[in-house]
């Protein structure tokens, strides 16, 4: 366990048809998983516009998970390409803005992975702990109070 | 050109950290200039005219009409000048790219003060060993202390500092534009405190007359590595182009010369973050679903960080390099 008693917010961009479906089979299952997520439900993984990450980190989230159908399976049929293909591109600007890798994390569950969804959560939860807060916050407003 | 009142406007320019490129823009106005001189005292120009920071220190709150202020804050002498003439001014507009979002001194947030100043006046290859000097805010000659502005450790655009009442975008603005601004103070026929004058309302795709297939790509081009069709939509030649997330109103100048758009314009209207939207659009357009492979794809894309905000890191969500 950390000491620190830091407890990571991790905002989690979840499509509708698979990875809300297994967020909701692991909660009826009553598998234990790490509080640290707030869920958002999307339609679908392609509706997660970049803009919404930067604003998650922006308001305070220490990380943020996006979780879409695995590919092939996308209840729109390519939709979670979308995500595929943008999220690489994501990561390489985030890297640019000095946001660690793990901060945000791409995931494809399935409506019949409850239990894979826990350990994403927990993987995820304790990789951030590891990290410690995400910093956008504070530096942004130490630049506003001090040149 | 006909003006409400019967006193001559008072106006003053002013460039923060700049490139001149907003000075020159003005002059580009060409005979206009001099209706402008008819009907305006132009009581600061540092590029064109006299006018000294004591002279605009003597002024009476409000007195002058407008200043048009161009270049980003990134010292202590942008911000004392950008405070001094907000308080002069009646109206105040962040002019060009770099007042408006940050602009390309915008780029330096992407490293720190130390770095900037390791590169330019110490690790340089070009300075040789025994030259290599920091200039530092505060020195001492015989005759005395010289005091020069203090850098800041990040480079802000000009509503962080001051409140204003309009943006003119543009890298640099249409002569135009700057017309339009002008006669709009002159005539007192302002709009909405806050908007973005003399640009439009859309974004540069829409008006661009550039054919789009709905088409993919297997590779990116930086502009010169490709002969590209002039017909076809830059980005599905692979040239990332700015256009989708960006303002119209610039007469899709670069696209037509057969450059893409950078940009300069600043987000489209409720674009949040320009640099996401691009991210978005320039994503879309690969064409393979195995990860392996959209990563050796955009290995073409080689500073995303330049490509998505060229003229406005300053201006996104982020603001920096963390």
């Amino acid at each position: 366990m950390m000491s620190n008693g830091f407890e990571p917010k991790i905002v989690g961009f979840l499509c509708n048809w698979c990875s809300y479906t297994g967020a909701d089979l692991a909660g009826t299952s009553r598998i234990k998983y790490a509080t640290n997520l707030r869920v958002i439900r999307t339609m679908c993984s392609a509706r997660i516009d970049p803009t919404f990450i930067l604003k998650a980190l922006l308001e305070g989230a220490d990380g943020v998970l996006i979780c879409g159908c695995h590919p092939g399976d996308c209840h729109y049929v390519e939709g979670n390409y979308k995500a595929m293909r943008r999220y690489p591109l994501l990561k390489r600007l985030l890297d640019a803005y000095g946001i660690e890798n793990e901060r945000v994390q791409l995931e494809w569950v399935s409506a019949s992975e409850g239990r894979r969804f826990a350990e994403v959560v927990d993987r995820m939860t304790e990789q951030i702990k590891a990290l410690g807060p995400c910093k956008v916050r504070t530096a942004l407003a130490f630049d506003m109070a001090e040149r | 050109m006909e003006t409400t009142g019967k006193k001559k406007l008072q106006i003053a320019l002013y460039w923060g950290a700049a490139c001149g490129g907003c000075d020159v823009a003005v002059l580009d106005t060409n005979e206009f200039i001099l209706d402008v001189a008819a009907i305006a005292d132009i009581r600061m120009w540092p590029i064109a005219t006299d006018g000294k920071y004591k002279d605009i220190e003597a002024m009476e709150d409000g007195e002058l009409d407008l200043v048009l202020f161009n270049g980003a804050v990134r010292n202590s002498e942008n911000e004392h000048v950008a405070k001094l003439l907000r308080r002069k001014a009646r109206v105040m507009v962040a002019f060009g790219s770099c007042a408006h979002i940050g602009g390309i001194p915008g780029l330096a947030n992407q490293v720190t003060k130390e770095e900037i100043f390791d590169r330019a006046y110490l690790n340089n290859p070009s300075i040789e060993p025994g030259n290599r000097t920091v200039p530092l805010p505060e020195s001492h000659v015989e005759a005395g202390a010289l005091e020069i502005p203090t850098a800041y450790k990040r480079v802000y655009k000009l509503d962080d500092i001051v409140p204003i009442d309009y943006y003119v975008p543009g890298c640099p603005p249409l002569p135009a534009q700057i017309k339009g601004v002008l006669l709009a103070v002159a005539t007192g026929q302002l709009p909405a405190r806050g908007s973005v004058v003399g640009a439009g309302h859309r974004t540069v795709c829409d008006d661009c007359r550039r054919t789009r297939h709905e088409r993919k790509i297997k590779k990116f081009y930086r502009p010169w590595q490709i002969i590209q069709d002039p017909e076809t939509c830059l980005l599905e030649q692979g040239i990332v182009c700015a256009g989708s997330a960006t303002r119209s109103g610039c007469g899709v100048r670069c696209p037509n010369s057969n450059m893409p758009c950078r940009g300069c314009y600043g987000p489209a209207p409720n674009v949040k973050d320009q640099g996401a939207k691009i991210v978005s659009a320039v994503a879309s357009i690969i064409d393979s679903k195995d990860p392996a492979e959209i990563d050796r794809i955009l290995e073409d894309v080689p500073d995303i960080m330049g490509y998505a905000y060229r003229f406005g890191l300053p201006a996104s969500m982020l603001q920096r390099r963390i």
